[in-house]
């Protein structure tokens, strides 16, 4: 028997000055295999043309629609309503910065993000286009795309305690990144250049250990696992740093 | 009028593949480069790319043998002819390069495995040697329409990691991306492209961008249909832009392929790479078909021929009656539980999460659905498009056109970085001769005109037309109408019903307030537009009176190389009009391969000396 589903969304147009933040009712009957994203649309398209969401390919690869699904985060576009009880309450994820209702500005966080862990391969080598191709065991290339599967949705940025509480964390995305470019032979930072970029408290050190990150994961990547070799390896770095002249000219910290 | 002004070197209207290794080409040669992205970049279009692209690597034991003119061959038959060879001889002879460089830029490519390998073709298994002296070099598999094993892959997440492994470069080249800002117009003096009129997809705002050069890599424009594996992003945003300017054509608008693995009921995309890997398509029976209908290729025909034999089939009553109509199965059990979740994860993954169906154990229910646009914004040999200096398009958006009637699987996603890097190199060159003026009073004037039609619908004044209700009609018209077999009749209807949906579409008025980022702006901003674009399709598709790759006509069946071996171009001249104006000219200036047989797909074929009927 079809159930009716009714939806509590978060409402707030920061462009709008008449606009304040509250939570919006609607209901919608269920029909088979429906999910949020074709529910989230129906809304849109017969109820209310100013709802803000944001999908783009419906099939949980982009990471665009990751909000707060009855208090956790996830992916609406793969969340089947048959999973959900009737009463729906949808938020915007948190740590991002609101564009409108359900829809947040993740673009702007990971760039910057990105950009500051310098998430591309280090090598001086210029590119041969005469030259065959460096020989990689397959095994590694496999172990590289089982981390390279994350889809920076930001469900684990939302879900960890410390990104909530300090804007400038660089969450369990960032340290997922790194452990990808410290297993590739291509990029020849040393583990010292590593520890200059997540070797502290908004990076490795900063992690509460909540685990709510690879909780939620809807690319079931195994961020614990990454952080904790990280952090064995940064804590040894930081340990051998102790021992090491700083070279660089910069200010030592102890 | 409030509004911010950028200025830059290149702006590139739109940031996934094709847009992204263009960029990287004009900052390497120093120049500054501004992306424009619907969505964050890395969630463009190109990220659901999964099973490969194709390069003559010739690494892999099956690949053997193979080289750019096997690869070029391929090619230009899988067009149908309908491609431009000189294109398709570029892309071939550069695709290996552009292979090797991204693996030198970090991505993780699958590797030879020296040593004795199991392979499965056609539901059977069988083994090969993969050499020694080729273990950890670029591996490779098998897609519809290649002689060789031939398309390089990261398991089924291929499109993803090379989008993570560009949008690393560029950040590294401290290239500009904006993100969530939609082009709503160019800005042009009739000769030159000098940027774009764009909206703020976060505050509403409208914003100025003035550039020596503009590229559209805006993908394809699937989401003219109902029933697509596209993004919903893929609204044609870039070909509307451009066929606005009634100078630049939209070069074979008519060729809109579907893909045979679309799954039921969702249309979301199970990988060629699946049938490449060796599995089967199913009818109601449980048995194979493809082998009856196309004894040499079976299930690995390009795309177009498998297609239509799939529908085929169904209308002979073999197909697999569900709720969302008849549907086939899509067989990879036989392949093997390690196979499934480690080259096939993500089909393995999206069966589980949307279908609940388990693919190592349970068949997959497939049917066709549209999938790629080989028509786009008509550019030469350089990506510079018809019609305006300055402006360039690469990638889907674009009909630089080597895929002609019909992509061959992995050849998109080869377009994207092979078309990418030598239209870049172009770019680079145009931008070290460009002297541009800009004309700010050109740059004011466009941004009245938007400005005064986004007044305009969220005043109502034009009408009080539901923009969904039009979205809906039109995909409606699409689908039914002007889908994988096409006719006189149902084309003239589809024209038809298009003019009157149309008129409506210019009658849009807003329901709600259109503040801020608005989504239903967004969408009655484009609408006219995208009607448009439909109107093209299937005008195009009605005035080509012959079958050709994916341009399947009932009335038609036979490819007419005596009067059809041709590239529609629509313009639409006259905006007061509701129809475009058609030109042809030849498909190909250099005919390296003159037309013939493909190996595939049964079709009659009328030659290009065949004598005039009366």
């Amino acid at each position: 028997m079809s159930r009716t589903l009714k939806f509590n969304i978060f409402r707030f147009n920061p462009e709008d000055p008449n606009s304040v933040p509250h939570t919006d009712t609607f209901t919608l009957e269920e029909t088979p295999s429906l999910t949020l994203f074709i529910a989230l649309n129906k809304i849109r398209e017969e109820q209310d043309p100013s709802l803000i969401f944001d999908f783009a390919c419906r099939m949980a690869i982009c990471g665009s629609c990751g909000m707060i699904i009855n208090g956790r985060p996830g992916l609406a576009c793969k969340t089947l309503t048959s999973e959900l009880p009737t009463e729906i309450t949808l938020m915007p994820l948190p740590v991002f910065k609101l564009v409108g209702d359900l829809s947040v500005d993740t673009g702007t966080w990971f760039r910057e993000t990105n950009t500051k862990i310098e998430s591309w391969i280090h090598n001086d080598q210029d590119f041969d286009a005469q030259a065959i191709e460096e020989r990689m065991e397959n095994d590694l290339a496999n172990a590289i795309f089982e981390l390279e599967r994350c889809i920076e949705c930001g469900c684990c940025v939302a879900s960890c305690g410390t990104a909530n509480m300090r804007p400038d964390f660089v969450g369990a995305f960032a340290l997922n990144r790194i452990a990808r470019f410290i297993m590739d032979p291509r990029d020849q930072r040393t583990n010292s250049e590593y520890f200059e970029v997540v070797g502290n408290d908004q990076g490795v050190f900063g992690c509460m250990g909540l685990l709510a990150c690879e909780d939620v994961c809807p690319r079931e990547i195994p961020l614990q696992d990454q952080l904790g070799i990280l952090r064995r390896k940064m804590a040894f770095q930081g340990l051998k740093n102790l021992f090491k002249p700083k070279v660089t000219g910069r200010e030592r910290r102890f | 009028m409030e509004h911010e002004t950028f200025y830059t070197d290149l702006l590139c209207v739109g940031a996934g593949l094709a847009g992204e290794r263009v960029a990287i080409e004009a900052a390497a040669a120093g120049f500054d480069a501004i992306l424009l992205s619907l969505v964050p970049a890395r969630r463009s279009h190109s990220c659901a790319a999964e099973g490969g692209m194709q390069a003559a690597l010739g690494n892999c034991a099956m690949g053997e043998g193979d080289s750019p003119d096997v690869h070029f061959a391929d090619t230009v038959k899988g067009s149908d002819w309908g491609c431009d060879q000189e294109c398709a001889r570029i892309f071939a002879d550069t695709a290996p390069i552009a292979v090797r460089e991204a693996a030198h830029w970090g991505m993780p490519w699958n590797r030879v495995v020296a040593g004795k390998a199991k392979y499965w073709k056609g539901g059977e298994e069988f083994e090969a040697e993969e050499k020694k002296e080729k273990h950890g070099l670029i591996t490779a598999r098998a897609f519809g329409g290649t002689a060789k094993w031939r398309t390089c892959y990261t398991a089924d997440g291929t499109g993803h990691t090379l989008l993570y492994t560009l949008d690393n470069k560029i950040t590294s080249l401290g290239v500009h991306v904006h993100d969530r800002v939609e082009a709503i117009s160019l800005i042009h003096d009739g000769e030159n492209c000098m940027g774009c009129v764009a909206r703020d997809l976060k505050t509403g705002k409208l914003r100025v961008y003035l550039a020596k050069a503009t590229l559209i890599a805006t993908g394809g424009y699937g989401r003219l249909y109902s029933e697509t594996t596209n993004t919903v992003i893929n609204e044609g945003g870039g070909h509307i832009i451009a066929l606005d300017t009634g100078l630049v054509p939209f070069g074979n608008p008519e060729a809109v392929q579907f893909h045979p693995t679309g799954v039921v009921p969702t249309n979301i995309l199970v990988t060629e790479g699946c049938r490449g890997d060796g599995g089967t398509l199913l009818d109601v029976d449980e048995k194979r078909f493809m082998d009856k209908y196309e004894p040499a290729k079976a299930e690995l025909a390009s795309r177009d021929v498998v297609s239509r034999w799939m529908m085929y089939h169904i209308a002979q009553g073999k197909g697999v009656p569900s709720p969302y109509g008849d549907h086939l199965w899509l067989d990879i059990r036989h392949l093997g539980e390690k196979h499934i979740t480690t080259k096939l994860r993500e089909v393995y993954d999206l069966c589980r999460h949307f279908l609940g169906v388990n693919p190592i154990t349970q068949l997959i229910p497939v049917r066709p659905a549209q999938h790629y646009s080989m028509g786009g914004v008509r550019t030469n040999s350089d990506g510079a498009a018809y019609g305006l200096k300055g402006l360039f398009s690469a990638g889907e958006s674009s009909c630089w056109d080597m895929h002609g009637f019909n992509r061959l699987g992995g050849n998109s996603l080869a377009e994207t970085i092979v078309a990418g890097r030598h239209v870049g190199i172009k770019v680079a060159e145009f931008l070290k001769g460009a002297e541009v003026t800009f004309k700010t009073e050109l740059a004011t004037q466009a941004l009245a005109a938007d400005a005064e039609r986004i007044e305009r619908l969220v005043r109502g004044a034009d009408g009080n037309e539901n923009v969904y209700a039009i979205k809906d009609a039109m995909q409606q018209v699409m689908m039914d109408k002007v889908g994988i077999f096409r006719n006189g009749d149902d084309l003239q209807a589809a024209v038809d019903t298009l003019r009157e949906i149309y008129a409506k579409a210019l009658k849009i008025g807003l329901k709600s307030n259109g503040i801020g980022a608005n989504p239903e702006l967004a969408l009655a901003l484009k609408m006219p537009g995208m009607v448009r674009l439909a109107i093209c399709v299937a005008y195009g598709a009605q005035m080509r009176t012959e079958s050709r790759g994916c341009h399947a006509r009932d009335d038609y069946p036979a490819r007419n190389d005596r009067d059809w071996l041709n590239r529609t171009l629509a313009y639409w001249t006259d905006l007061e009009a509701d129809l475009p104006e058609l030109k042809y000219e030849p498909s190909t200036q250099v005919m390296y391969l003159p037309p013939g047989d493909r190996g595939y797909g049964k079709t009659e074929i009328i030659p290009m000396d065949a004598p005039k009927e009366d």
